[in-house]
């Protein structure tokens, strides 16, 4: 069943692009209820994004901000589809982000470390985060998800906590990385040029999509993907077959913890944004990781393109009219997306199961 | 000390509530991991309420309308879920995943574009609600007794009753212990599961409302519900699913959740010198633990988070 889905990769982009079209329509219906003048207008400034800009190098400049911000969704919706191939959800996505996060730019900002032990030492933090949700869930039968989501927020105090000893005195955001040590700041390998001087722009962009194709071998042509996936399909067999299923459940969970913080350190190395300090609800990112997951047809090259695509959106979201909407609208939109992704799930699994005309349940 | 008592009962009424309608959900068969966005919805509605009532009008009135409305909302947003978990078989993760993060997203639009549209410059995300709440309150000593501390009671002998002692309630179990057993016996499973649902948005959505005003602040409907819906859950995993049980998780939690918000106050925790960070880290710290210990021997409902099909055996 698996088999046909995946040789079927037209089946999961049109049902991703069927996504997208009814979230975006739930969108603008939404948008009309609202201020039905403006909504055309919106919509289309959600879509449009950096082309909303008239010269082609400002329209250079903003893609580039867009693509800095796509490679940690980038990376979240990866360790969100890993997880979900061994039949985890890995909803802890956001905590761990946070966990990078607090690690990277501690030991940029405080300890004045290179970007590589920084980036190494976040990557490790993830993978502990991880670890503790998979040992929770294989030694003690605790839900991921329930796990993963109290953990999101311990790490969010924590954080903050961690990060106010590298706090400016007069705001609540942490230092300006370039000027407090500028050896912290991830090479842009020339890559800056290209986006009109966007020196955000570099290193991270390349380094996640490697990922995402690494991501990619290990799951399909490895054996190590291999037993991991089978334990996701059915525990039961896989145990059978002689795999270890709970030391497979918590190397998932590490390394998909390990791919979320990797994620944080490619993003606040940049220095593209600092840290809030009395930052209150847990990071956006982990959360619409899920969506760009299942957008992608849970495929990693697949999710390279709808984190772009979501990306795209949520920061088109800041450009439309602040007098009649919010920003928020694309987050609803994300939500839609991953709301009816539920039902695509459904969908192509009926649909395989008409094509295979298998006997019997499933259990 | 009045204080944390009384943060400790209002608290406690919430995830009581709320764990309650994860119960009767959880028991038909379907795991409800949208609560947190059934409380977002339930609590706007309630604060919708309370915001546009006439101010000098009956307070009974007002108590009576702010639990319909936000009971409305979220049974009517459960309904979400329940189409798709019940009828579609959808993955009931991702879809109550999906609920959550609907519900914080288009709640904070839908406010933001009613604040904006009354007055062009307020960009804020709360609802002005305080007024109104005042009249739900009533103050014996320096304890602040809060209707709805009333309302979960009652609720906790209800839900009791009706699990334990109707034909109802145990068929509603039945449906999450082995659905095609109960199916075989005339039971309509999809039915049931729809009930339970739709249970947990009642309740879930009443859980909202008391949270955004157990605080002394305005909440900001961009936060969602911080968590809470998940803390409900963890208090009814701790509860074994089961109602006497889930009200002493669930003051148990309300207490380190009030230790938060009153710490400053108690002597001898505030010459402790901790950061707040670090009381605001304690429930969840306090769940991880108390699951790590109580989820071995779980009593789960056996069917939960499998869907239901006809056909399979």
């Amino acid at each position: 069943m698996k088999n046909l889905l995946k040789k079927d990769g037209a089946q999961s982009f049109i049902a991703s692009i069927i996504c997208i079209i009814l979230g975006l329509l739930i969108g603008f219906i939404v948008l009309l209820f609202i201020n039905p003048s403006g909504a055309a207008e919106a919509i289309i400034t959600v879509i449009k994004n950096f082309l909303y800009y008239p010269s082609g190098a400002a329209k250079m400049k903003y893609l580039g901000s867009t693509l800095v911000k796509t490679a940690p969704l980038l990376m979240c919706s990866l360790s969100i589809l890993f997880a979900y191939k061994v039949g985890l959800f890995n909803i802890g996505a956001s905590g761990q982000y946070t966990a990078g996060t607090c690690v990277a730019l501690y030991c940029a900002l405080k300890l004045g470390w290179h970007w590589l032990p920084c980036l190494i030492i976040a990557v490790i933090a993830g993978a502990i985060m991880g670890t503790i949700v998979g040992i929770l869930k294989s030694k003690f039968n605790v839900n991921e998800v329930i796990s993963g989501i109290m953990l999101n927020w311990i790490m969010l105090y924590l954080c903050n906590m961690v990060l106010t000893s590298v706090k400016e005195t007069t705001s609540p955001y942490t230092y300006n990385l370039a000027q407090t040590n500028a050896k912290a700041v991830l090479p842009t390998l020339g890559l800056d040029k290209i986006f009109s001087n966007n020196q955000y722009v570099g290193i991270a962009i390349p380094i996640s999509i490697v990922f995402a194709i690494l991501v990619y071998i290990v799951l399909e042509k490895t054996t190590l993907g291999y037993e991991l996936k089978a334990s996701g399909f059915n525990k039961h067999a896989a145990k059978y077959a002689g795999m270890n299923g709970k030391r497979n459940i918590v190397l998932t969970l590490a390394i998909a913890g390990a791919l979320s913080a990797l994620g944080a350190g490619l993003f606040f190395l940049t220095g593209f944004e600092q840290w809030q300090c009395t930052t209150s609800s847990v990071p956006a990112m982990g959360f619409n990781g899920i969506a760009a997951a299942f957008l992608g047809g849970l495929h990693p090259i697949g999710a390279i393109f709808s984190s772009f695509f979501i990306q795209h959106i949520t920061n088109g979201g800041a450009y439309v009219d602040k007098t009649m909407y919010c920003a928020q609208i694309s987050d609803l939109i994300s939500a839609i997306i991953i709301y009816l992704c539920g039902f695509v799930l459904f969908l192509k699994m009926s649909m395989a199961k008409i094509a295979s005309k298998k006997k019997g349940g499933e259990e | 000390m009045t204080l944390l008592l009384q943060y400790t009962i209002i608290f406690a009424s919430v995830l009581m509530l709320v764990a309650l309608g994860g119960c009767f959900s959880e028991h038909s068969g379907v795991i409800n991991l949208g609560l947190e966005g059934i409380m977002v919805l339930g609590a706007l509605g309630g604060a919708l309420v309370m915001k546009f009532f006439p101010a000098d009008g009956n307070g009974f009135v007002l108590f009576i309308l702010t639990i319909l409305v936000a009971i409305a909302f979220g049974v009517i947003y459960s309904s979400l879920l329940a189409v798709a978990c019940i009828n579609f078989k959808a993955d009931q993760t991702i879809v109550g995943t999906a609920l959550n993060m609907l519900g914080t997203a288009a709640t904070t639009v839908a406010v933001k574009a009613m604040n904006t549209k009354i007055n062009p410059d307020d960009v804020s995300s709360t609802v002005k609600y305080v007024e109104a709440k005042r009249k739900f309150l009533v103050n014996i000593g320096n304890f602040e007794f809060n209707w709805f501390m009333l309302v979960a009671v009652i609720c906790l002998v209800a839900s009791y009753i009706i699990l334990y002692k109707t034909k109802f309630g145990l068929r509603l179990m039945a449906c999450g212990e082995h659905p095609q057993a109960a199916d075989s016996v005339g039971i309509n499973v999809y039915k049931m599961r729809w009930a339970g649902v739709l249970i947990s948005g009642l309740l879930g959505g009443l859980g909202g409302i008391v949270y955004i005003t157990a605080g002394v602040s305005e909440w900001k409907f961009e936060n969602g519900v911080a968590g809470f819906g998940f803390l409900a859950l963890a208090v009814m995993i701790f509860g074994q699913w089961k109602p006497q049980r889930i009200a002493i998780a669930a003051l148990i939690y309300g207490f380190f959740r009030a230790l938060s918000n009153v710490y400053a106050g108690i002597g001898f925790l505030k010459a402790l010198n901790l950061p707040g960070s670090l009381y605001n880290m304690l429930p969840y710290i306090i769940c991880l633990i108390v699951l790590a210990f109580t989820s071995k021997q779980s009593q789960a409902p056996k069917a939960e988070g499998i869907p239901y099909d006809k056909g399979s055996r």
